[in-house]
């Protein structure tokens, strides 16, 4: 059984926002669900899924890219920066 | 441009209605082709399904969009959607429920759900959407269309906005088995902008031939939760495939015992590393900058994200975590494997598997209140997204009115003839 606290620990490492009324609903709903995966347990022993896929690589050339002042106007920018929360 | 629940779509089948045309005469000339709303359009909101970009107007064409236009196709509009493809209904959707054509009080399945109600009421004659674990062919069943998942690295999902990188797929639905194909021909273009993809065309071969095709009926594909109207049709079907000189072959698939549970842990996990992205600073909804970083972001995505996709994330945060990811990611992988090698072993007996898309028909809107209980109706079509096989849904007759569909899947790059089979099976019943 995760614990709501548990649910509230995930959701900060997730930066996902939980509000107080959504936390006893989201807590029992993630319960059912992790009781369903509980069938992984009888999974027989084996390998990883291999993919059967390569790193693909390229030369490191400079080729066009999309145009600055489209790609600045979809964000709040401010003298050709993009504006975010501070950090510190 | 307008939104959906508007005069001419009482379905919602739309969220932008927009007319993007084409760029160049071709063999979609005169068609239209709605696009899912995950896929960029230059110029034209791409939202996925959810408010968190409302307003995202993407700079580029996703490469699916620049083949089609060049093609000829004109685009009618953006379709509707389970919030970033999460959902098995359409209900999910930031902008309401898509309604389903033959009853627009039942879902139309999702999580392509607009694609396929605009397809099957004649506001576009073919569509594209995406496949993570479901989304075109579960759709294309309830609504009584065609839907192809194509073989993973087939299409490029170069401006496709990520969900689960290595499960998803764009396909093409259409009415009929013919504009399928067709569909499938102009988006399986090769580009080195997709790193999965294969160089591997997608080639038509639609002459309904399937005489001593062998086809496998896996016993788990008729097991418990399917109704049994739906397998009695799809039994039916299978008939018909035998009529045209199929061999129809018993056989078993063990890993879809745990199959469902492989595919959400997967699917979750690279859920909440994707969806990471979305923080509001390069574009969408902004966050309030005079608060920080992290209570900001916390905010802004709890108000924008609907509730399936925060507990999406909670999930695939929970089964990566320190403690946690043996038992849940990496058991889910040994688990993907292990389907991987029950197609692999069928797919050298048999040419193709069949059984029913969905194990029932569409259900009324918000019949189904859990997400356990959503998640249990995508059980027959993970297992081709978890192993990238190819798998078409053709309609196969209808329960109390309600469509039917029957899936085929066959061997990696045979889309040809998963297609083929499914036109032998189209054509036979409608003469």
């Amino acid at each position: 059984m995760v614990s709501e606290e548990e649910v509230l620990h995930i959701a900060t490492l997730a930066d996902i926002g939980i509000g107080t009324g959504e936390l006893p609903p989201f807590t029992r709903d993630f319960n059912a669900i992790l009781d369903y995966f509980a069938v992984l347990d009888r999974v027989p022993a084996g390998e990883g899924w291999k993919s059967g896929i390569a790193n693909v690589l390229r030369e490191d050339e400079v080729t066009p890219s999309l145009p600055r002042e489209e790609v600045l106007a979809l964000s709040e920018a401010e003298d050709g920066y993009i504006r975010a929360p501070r950090v510190m | 441009m307008a939104r959906g629940e508007t005069a001419g779509d009482p379905l919602n089948a739309f969220i932008t209605l927009a007319e993007i045309p084409p760029r160049g005469p071709g063999r979609l000339s005169g068609i239209t082709v709605a696009v899912k709303d995950n896929i960029s359009t230059r110029g034209v909101e791409t939202t996925c399904g959810s408010r968190i970009l409302s307003g995202y107007v993407p700079p580029y064409d996703a490469h699916v969009v620049d083949l089609i236009r060049n093609e000829g196709a004109l685009i009618p509009g953006k379709t509707n959607m389970d919030e970033f493809g999460m959902g098995s209904s359409t209900e999910n959707s930031g902008f309401g429920p898509a309604r389903n054509p033959r009853d627009p009080e039942r879902v139309t399945g999702g999580s392509s759900g607009g694609s396929a109600a605009a397809v099957a009421s004649g506001m576009a004659r073919m569509a594209l959407g995406s496949d993570t674990g479901g989304s075109i062919r579960c759709p294309a069943a309830f609504c009584g269309i065609v839907g192809l998942k194509p073989t993973y690295g087939r299409v490029s999902r170069y401006g496709l906005v990520a969900y689960a990188n290595s499960l998803e797929q764009i396909g093409p639905m259409a009415a009929n088995v013919s504009d399928c194909s067709l569909l499938m021909e102009v988006i399986s273009r090769y580009d080195p902008r997709d790193s999965t993809m294969k160089d591997r065309p997608y080639l038509p071969r639609l002459n309904g031939d399937i005489k001593g095709m062998r086809i496998g009926i896996p016993a788990e594909f008729f097991g418990k939760g399917v109704d049994p109207a739906v397998t009695d049709r799809v039994r039916k079907a299978i008939g018909v495939l035998e009529g045209l000189g199929a061999v129809s072959v018993e056989c078993a698939m063990p890993s879809m015992e745990y199959a469902l549970a492989a595919y959400y842990v997967t699917c979750t996990s690279e859920a909440s590393s994707n969806l990471a992205r979305f923080d509001g600073v390069r574009y969408g909804p902004s966050p309030d900058i005079r608060k920080p970083w992290h209570e900001a972001f916390q905010e802004m995505r709890m108000q924008h994200f609907g509730p399936e996709v925060r507990r999406r994330i909670l999930i695939g945060t929970f089964a990566l975590s320190a403690g946690y990811y043996g038992k849940y990611y990496g058991k889910a992988q040994v688990a993907r494997q292990h389907v991987r090698e029950d197609y692999a072993r069928l797919f050298r007996d048999v040419d193709l598997l069949a059984g029913p898309t969905m194990p029932t028909v569409a259900w009324k809107i918000g019949a189904k209140s859990d997400p356990l209980s959503m998640y249990l109706a995508d059980i027959l079509t993970v297992p081709a997204n978890l192993a990238g096989v190819p798998a078409v849904s053709v309609p196969c007759g209808s329960v109390e009115g309600l469509p039917v569909g029957l899936q085929l899947t066959g061997r990696p790059f045979e889309d040809e003839q998963v297609m083929n089979a499914a036109f032998a099976y189209e054509q036979a019943v409608k003469a």
